[in-house]
């Protein structure tokens, strides 16, 4: 455990205490705000274009809510440091609910101050929550397949070359499932089609995703997308090369007027604003969460300049479906090696567990994963 | 693997060359410049990382990327100059010293760059060297920077200055023996740091082509250890600036292949083509090592080689 947390935060509120102190000869506390204030923990900038900035945005909204202050702290590493970050949030901010956006500050970080501070609600963006564990902790997270499946619909219309590329950073469960869905999109609408990737091995190298991005433009792909954490590259290059592009993440639209078809996003917003309204009202929050488009978690970027008004029409309809619960996986399908993930006329719930665990491609993309 | 997607992966390789090997050049040469006179500067990726930031920023306020790389260029003399100034104080480290400036270039660029990754500046042209060509693919990967052409010559005359004229001569012999420069009557402080201070214009320019050509824009992880590697580049290269250029396209190329033979399928292992520049480097210094002689072509007063 942290006992003596010293950090930046608690070096700056410490001198400026000490600063006031001195010019009005009284010691005072830092003023906590009325009502409920909340700390959100990013693990890189707020402006990266990509899931930290998903988070700000949303972040920016729940400012927005009456009686209700946000403090923030970006570039937060996933060592003791994000320990003591919500530390200092806690004790010098008076912060009720902490939001910890990054994968690795869940255990022991996020466990351990949960166990601290019993009366102080943690919340991660992963689904890594488990009976357990604290009670006062918990998971939320948006299915942003989903998003992407509605990506590849669209962009299945807007390709002439029928093959599409994906540059993705790490073939893990999530970023593979990201991959089918928009592959699974685009042969919805475009069974010809093949979505090519390109894994870069890192969560962020933009020489790399760069050079990944032209190599698909050489190959043939005409249009874009991709899971890494900072998409600004991928998109920029796609325009500059004349091909179309999907966003991921946070909305890229501005990064490619001419190409931009259309972007997986999160509505983390959803979630924020409901828990706040929760913990205001005194209801107890949550410890488990997860949803798509069916509980406003995910949600599409407005249409870009490349987007045709027919891939805008299925694009729609098939969120329309998607929201109602229409599944995403319906067979046959069909993985890489030739196995059968989905039989003819059965189809996954786009919930079903199996899904988390996806460790394969299906049929139509064209990449390995080792 | 057929004749198709071997012309692919081959053209991949050449354009990634010409694209990924200019910032390597710039800081390659800027650090052969400091080491012929006799200083390691292990600073030079955060003047890259700094340069990165500065050029994108003057370019969003100014619209004129070209003025974005000469104030690039302006703040890595500062950078060199300051390690140049320090490590002149006597029983100062020069490896310490170009560490804590790395750290504190890349720090200063992320303060500073904050309000610029949201932005687009306006960006360098390129250079259309393949119109004979129909094939748009070769078109693209002859898009040359003026800057990597500038790198190719400024590659030339160094070799050429280094062994024909005088102001060559007077840095090769402060970095080959500091007592001979001295009773030449070379003042040795000054000359290292002026050596210092222009690598490090030549790493901020390197660090301008990195946010304003390609990729081509400001973000913190932009330049995922170009710098350092560049360092380890000179090395390889034997202090030879010809060298140099030959070894920085070599890197390029390197790092076009893993992503070039995903793109025509061949995508088991990509993680080992990845690592490929760094693998190349590894086998060659081991290839080129021997416990008999010191390298070839260090300079003596290097404080590694002393």
């Amino acid at each position: 455990m942290f006992k003596r947390p010293f950090d930046r935060r608690t070096f700056l509120k410490g001198t400026g205490a000490g600063a006031l102190a001195l010019g009005s000869g009284l010691l005072t506390r830092p003023a906590h705000a009325a009502g409920l204030t909340i700390g959100i923990l990013y693990v890189g900038p707020r402006d990266d274009f990509g899931w930290n900035q998903a988070h700000a945005v949303a972040a920016a909204a729940l400012k927005q809510v009456p009686d209700v202050t946000v403090v923030e702290e970006e570039n937060v590493p996933e060592t003791v440091a994000v320990a003591q970050s919500m530390e200092s949030m806690i004790s010098l901010d008076g912060a009720k609910l902490i939001f910890a956006t990054s994968f690795g500050y869940y255990n022991p970080f996020m466990v351990d101050m949960a166990k601290k501070y019993p009366d102080v609600e943690f919340r991660h963006a992963a689904p890594l929550w488990t009976e357990a564990d604290p009670k006062n902790a918990g998971s939320y997270f948006g299915q942003l397949d989903q998003a992407h499946y509605i990506d590849g619909v669209a962009a299945g219309l807007c390709t002439k070359s029928n093959k599409l590329g994906f540059v993705a950073a790490k073939p893990i469960g999530t970023v593979l499932r990201n991959i089918n869905s928009f592959a699974l999109g685009v042969r919805a609408v475009n069974p010809a089609a093949t979505v090519q990737v390109i894994f870069t091995g890192e969560w962020s190298m933009p020489v790399r995703e760069a050079e990944a991005a032209n190599a698909l433009v050489d190959a043939g792909c005409d249009v874009l997308t991709c899971h890494v954490d900072g998409p600004k590259v991928v998109i920029e290059t796609a325009e500059g090369r004349g091909v179309k592009s999907c966003g991921h993440n946070a909305s890229q639209a501005p990064l490619a007027p001419k190409g931009f078809i259309t972007g997986a996003e999160y509505k983390w917003e959803t979630i924020y604003k409901d828990y706040a309204a929760k913990l205001a009202a005194g209801e107890a929050l949550p410890n488990f969460i997860g949803g798509g488009f069916d509980k406003d978690f995910v949600q599409n970027t407005p249409y870009g300049a490349g987007a045709t008004p027919e891939a805008i029409a299925a694009a729609d309809a098939a969120r329309a479906g998607v929201t109602a619960g229409k599944p995403i996986f319906v067979g046959p399908i069909k993985k890489q090696d030739g196995s059968v993930l989905v039989a003819e006329g059965a189809s996954l719930d786009n919930y079903a567990p199996e899904l988390n665990a996806t460790d394969y491609l299906i049929e139509g993309v064209v990449g390995s994963i080792t | 693997m057929d004749d198709v997607g071997l012309s692919t992966v081959l053209l991949a390789m050449l354009a990634g060359a010409i694209r990924v090997s200019t910032p390597f050049l710039f800081v390659a040469l800027g650090e052969c410049l400091t080491e012929k006179s006799g200083r390691i500067n292990l600073g030079l990726e955060g003047t890259l990382v700094f340069g990165a930031m500065a050029a994108y920023a003057v370019s969003y306020e100014t619209g004129s990327p070209w003025l974005g790389v000469f104030v690039a260029g302006l703040t890595g003399v500062c950078f060199g100059a300051l390690h140049g100034a320090i490590c002149k104080l006597k029983g100062v480290n020069d490896i310490a010293i170009g560490i804590a400036l790395m750290l504190f270039g890349t720090g200063l660029a992320f303060f500073f760059g904050k309000g610029y990754i949201q932005p687009v500046a306006p960006r360098l042209e390129g250079v259309q060297l393949g119109s004979w060509s129909t094939d748009p693919s070769v078109q693209k990967a002859l898009e040359v920077n003026p800057l990597f052409l500038i790198g190719i010559a400024l590659a030339v005359v160094m070799w050429w200055a280094f062994r024909n004229t005088r102001l060559g001569l007077v840095v090769r012999t402060t970095g080959d023996s500091a007592p001979a420069a001295l009773a030449l009557g070379i003042n040795v402080d000054l000359v290292r740091f002026l050596a210092t201070a222009a690598g490090g214009f030549l790493a901020g320019v390197g660090g301008a082509f990195l946010s304003l050509y390609y990729p081509g824009s400001w973000t913190e992880g932009l330049s995922s250890g170009q710098g350092l590697m560049a360092v380890a580049l000179v090395i390889f290269a034997r202090w030879n600036p010809l060298a140099c250029f030959g070894a920085a396209l070599l890197f390029g190329a390197a790092g076009a292949l893993g992503p070039a033979l995903q793109s025509i399928g061949i995508s088991r292992g990509y993680h080992f083509f990845n690592a490929a520049p760094y693998l190349m480097t590894l086998v060659i210094m081991i290839l080129s090592i021997s416990p008999k002689r010191s390298l070839r072509g260090a300079p003596g007063e290097l404080s590694i080689t002393k």
